[in-house]
């Protein structure tokens, strides 16, 4: 038995959406997490409830990469819809476990992989007599066939099964009945564990497992938001969901129930934001969340938001456009959208988190970075960042730490002032001074305007007051590229004349790609954004290499367009590495678009 | 503008409880045209802010986009403003409003900023009950761009270029009453005895109030055929009733014929007293306000006065159950869970 796949495989699950598949596969996913050992789930999912074919993907890596990969080494396939397919895609010499309750039709056989057939139906509907257990528990079955099969440690799915179940403790036994009844079927008719395996290891320390939204709604708790106002849209759903159920748990008064929150489901997306800059304007921090068509409702409001300067949080949780698009897919492909979202002379700042943990961590910063900078401040993550869990280092927080207001003048500070200019540039770093309505009874009050007024916030069309306040626009453009989370430089000093470029969710498969090309002898300096604007450090980097690989999820090398206008990067040495089928993208999709480039009659093409 | 306003006041007018005179809750001089009715909104506003006795600082005034939406920067100039974008001046609202409960919120908007591109924000704002006056100056035209039809335009009304409107009109006080909002009044700018009392009694109404006001056109829609103008709308409104509004519990000083007389007591103990003029209307009956409007409607009247009123409003805070202490005055240790708490959250992730 080979021992190279060990701790080194990808199951995929095909299923019908709505059968309660999802628990199921998350069980075998922590428990292999539990083990120690690095692992990443993907959800491939349809828009629909309940009916369709939905796939959940898990890549097991004793090397720690998490990103996608393509080779499918087992299909637990019990999704009649897709079965075709499902057989297809298994890799040569790989699994396919199915329901054998039924006799598998000609058509599904493949002589170049193994077959593991076991009864799931026959089996549930012996042991149960419930229709709705019956159905559920055969996802349990096929899990502790895997248990058997892939050598998964029982007693972390007991362990998983007792959180789950904490105070329902009586569905206890009836899971672990399911299991053994899959343990046991395996045991009697197959050979285990395969040679495609798991292996307890403690390559995980204190790692935790979570989606990217649920840590953008911690974040938000911690950075201390107070209102959010949101319309349903996937798959950003999950972030004010999020935010929600912490708030509840946080900022619920035990004897009086009242709220230090408050959250609005406005009537759509023009709403919500609306609502948001209302909010910051009055001096609460707020935010909303949202994806590719909210975002583009909101372009109108975020222009009000830039030119009058009013703090504004906004997560965009990317999926494939244009238009409607593949709403359950992932994509990076709103960056120009968001960059410069907006009719006239805008542009906005964007944070770029890869992580959960960076999510928490970013969303948090960027109510500082928006309250300091008055302006729009949007989190660009993704479907696959967002809605997936992923390993992660926990989440950290320093109760040191205070919340960054920016320049708001208290009605003590107004009463030493004599003439009060809200677009007055006291500090020459472009960002001026504002008020909270209802500060104080005779100073500090002016009037908040989409229109274009003077530095005392009276209307005007006085050419060079105009003209003045957008060049002070710029120069607290200009201090922000100090202030945006700065970018990851993978090595203090250049080695390569190549170089790669990436952000957000890339990193997991651009960071795999790189350990394979060095194993080349290919190594290349690498840099991850982390904000816009770009600071000179992305600059130099950009600057100092002879081609820089722009790795980016999108069809028009969006990224590539955004350092080519804001840093006059020359387009020539910028090569774009793109992935825009819907799906994450992974390490050898980049390796062959970078070998084909660097060396075209390269057999990795 | 090439003149400036003149800053001269009678030396000895008189002041309000908290030593304002009225000038103090005036704004910068208005640029809209010479004997538009929404200067006279405006004047009514600073009347009834200077008869409550509110500090400016502690309203805030907010608007759309239009003739109507500018107003806000023609009162109250102590107090903050926001001049949003077209239609959505209730969002902004419902955002600021959550932020702080305590302020005073006063919403201006028109009839193209309310009745056609903020529709949606409008029937939304009035679901929720946010606690804030909305006044609709309303005057059948988009006067900013020059005399189009709106879509408060009585069908078969002429506008200034002769062309007549074919399309049935929205009646905004009737949709808001539909809609369940709290608290629906319907005025004429040229009427501030009935017009000032009725911005009185929607500030103090803990809940949504509204407000449509008729208010001409002077340039785009005063002319003969037009149902905005002046002389018909003079010619055509049919008051409820004459009102008082009395806040928290004073003695009231006009007396009325018993058998027409109807008292709705607010929240807070604030009196609205009603000499009713329309017959077979109850302001606390939905279903009758919106009879009584829709009657006159059809005799081509345009009922005015307070049409609905509900004293036991509840407004957005009270639903959600937000803190009584305004969100946007939480400190860190009120909001903030704490590195322990994350620890917690972080061992039930593993």
């Amino acid at each position: 038995m080979s021992n190279t796949k060990v701790n080194d495989f990808v199951v995929r699950f095909a299923n019908v959406n709505g059968t309660g598949s999802a628990s199921a596969n998350f069980l075998f996913t922590k428990a292999i997490f539990r083990m120690g050992i690095p692992v990443t789930p993907k959800n491939i999912f349809p828009s629909n409830i309940q009916g369709l074919p939905t796939w959940y993907e898990v890549r097991v890596s004793e090397k720690g990469y998490l990103g996608r990969r393509e080779g499918i080494d087992m299909m637990v396939a019990v999704n009649p819809q897709s079965m075709l397919n499902d057989v297809k895609a298994v890799k040569s010499g790989g699994y396919f476990l199915y329901d054998s309750s039924k006799k598998l039709h000609d058509q599904y056989i493949r002589e170049d992989i193994h077959y593991i057939g076991i009864p799931l139906m026959t089996l549930c509907n012996e042991a149960y007599t419930d229709a709705r257990q019956r159905q559920l528990f055969k996802n349990i079955v096929y899990v502790g066939a895997l248990i058997a099969l892939l050598d998964i440690e029982f007693k972390e799915v007991e362990g998983l099964l007792a959180d789950q179940f904490q105070g329902k403790e009586k569905l206890i036994p009836s899971n672990i009945k399911a299991l053994q009844l899959g343990i046991d079927y395996i045991h009697k008719n197959f050979k285990y564990p395969l040679d495609i395996r798991v292996e307890r290891r403690n390559l995980l320390k204190d790692a935790i497992m979570m989606e990217g939204n649920a840590a953008c709604g911690l974040g938000a708790v911690y950075a201390g938001a107070t209102f959010a106002a949101w319309y349903p849209i996937t798959p950003s759903t999950s972030v004010v969901e999020g935010f929600a159920e912490y708030a509840a748990e946080f900022r619920t008064d035990k004897i009086t129930g009242k709220k230090n929150v408050a959250i609005v489901q406005a009537e759509d997306e023009l709403a919500a934001i609306g609502m948001v800059i209302g909010a910051n304007w009055n001096g609460a921090r707020s935010f909303t969340a949202t994806s590719g068509p909210g975002l583009s409702l909101m372009n109108e409001f975020l222009g009000l938001a830039y030119f009058a300067e009013i703090p504004t949080v906004l997560v965009d949780v990317q999926r494939t456009g244009p238009s409607t698009g593949m709403p359950t897919r992932t994509q990076q492909s709103d960056i120009l959208e968001a960059a410069y979202a907006s009719h006239g002379d805008t542009k906005h700042v964007l944070v770029f988190p890869s992580t959960p943990k960076e999510c928490f961590e970013l969303v948090a910063d960027s109510f500082d970075l928006a309250e300091q900078l008055q302006t729009p401040v949007i989190v660009m993550i993704d479907l696959d960042l967002g809605m997936n869990d992923h390993v992660t280092p926990p989440l950290v927080w320093d109760d040191k730490r205070e919340y960054k207001r920016g320049k708001v003048l208290s009605a003590a500070d107004l009463e030493k002032i004599e003439k009060f200019g809200r677009y007055l540039d006291v500090d020459n770093d472009g960002i001026t001074y504002r008020t909270i309505p209802g500060t104080h009874a005779s100073k500090g009050s002016f009037f908040t305007r989409g229109t274009s007024r003077d530095e005392y916030a009276a209307y005007t069309e006085d050419s060079a007051a105009y003209q003045r306040n957008m060049d002070r626009l710029i120069k607290k453009w200009n201090t922000a590229k100090d202030m945006v989370p700065a970018p990851q430089v993978y090595n203090q000093k250049n080695n390569s004349e190549n170089g790669i470029l990436f952000f957000g969710t890339s990193q997991y498969a651009a960071e795999e790609a790189m350990d394979i090309l060095k194993q080349e002898g290919i190594a290349m300096d690498a840099i991850r954004l982390r904000g816009f604007p770009f600071n000179k450090t992305v600059e130099d980097f950009v600057k100092s290499h002879k081609k820089v690989f722009v790795i980016e999820q999108n069809r028009d090398a969006q990224m590539k367009s955004l350092l080519m206008i804001e840093l006059q990067a020359d387009p020539n040495k910028l090569i774009s590495v793109l992935n825009y089928d819907g799906m994450p993208i992974t390490a050898d999709n980049i390796l062959k678009q970078i070998t084909k480039n660097l060396s075209p009659s390269s057999k990795l093409n | 503008m090439s003149y400036v306003k003149p800053k001269f006041r009678h030396p000895e007018l008189p002041k309000n409880k908290l030593g304002y005179t009225v000038d103090y809750y005036e704004g910068a001089l208005s640029t809209l045209c010479a004997g538009c009715g929404h200067d006279s909104i405006s004047s009514a506003i600073i009347q009834g802010c200077y008869e409550m006795n509110i500090e400016p600082h502690r309203l805030a005034k907010l608007s759309g986009i239009g003739c109507s939406s500018k107003t806000p920067a023609y009162f109250l100039s102590n107090s903050h403003g926001f001049n949003s974008v077209h239609g959505r001046m209730p969002s902004v609202a419902t955002g600021a409003n959550m932020a702080n409960r305590d302020l005073i919120y006063f919403g201006v908007s028109g009839d193209g900023d309310t009745a056609s591109i903020g529709m949606g924000q409008f029937v939304h704002v009035i679901r929720r009950n946010l606690n804030m006056t909305y006044i609709v100056m309303n005057n059948g035209c988009y006067g900013l761009t020059k005399g189009q039809d709106s879509a408060t335009a009585d069908e078969g009304s002429k506008n200034k270029t002769g062309q007549v409107n074919l399309f049935e009109s929205i009646d905004l006080a009737s949709l808001a009453i539909e809609l369940g909002a709290t608290f629906v009044a319907q005025s004429f700018s040229g009427d501030k005895t009935q017009l000032v009392p009725l911005i009185k009694a929607a500030m103090k109404h803990p809940g949504f109030a509204f407000i449509n006001v008729i208010s001409p056109c002077v340039t785009f829609n005063n002319n003969l055929g037009s149902t905005k103008s002046y002389d018909y709308v003079r010619e055509h409104v049919e008051a409820t009733a004459t009102m008082d509004f009395v806040p928290q519990m004073q003695e009231i000083s006009v007396s009325y014929d018993k058998g027409s007389q109807k008292q709705v007591k607010m929240h807070d103990g604030s009196l609205i007293t009603l000499n009713k003029l329309a017959e077979e209307w109850d302001p606390l009956n939905r279903q009758s306000a919106m009879n009584a409007v829709l009657n006159a409607k059809s005799k081509g009247e345009i009922l005015t006065g307070l049409l609905y009123v509900n004293p036991d409003s509840k407004d957005l805070h009270h639903l959600i159950q937000t803190s009584d202490k305004p969100l946007n005055s939480l400190v860190k240790s009120e909001l903030c869970p704490g590195a322990d708490a994350l620890k917690e959250i972080n061992a039930g992730l593993r």
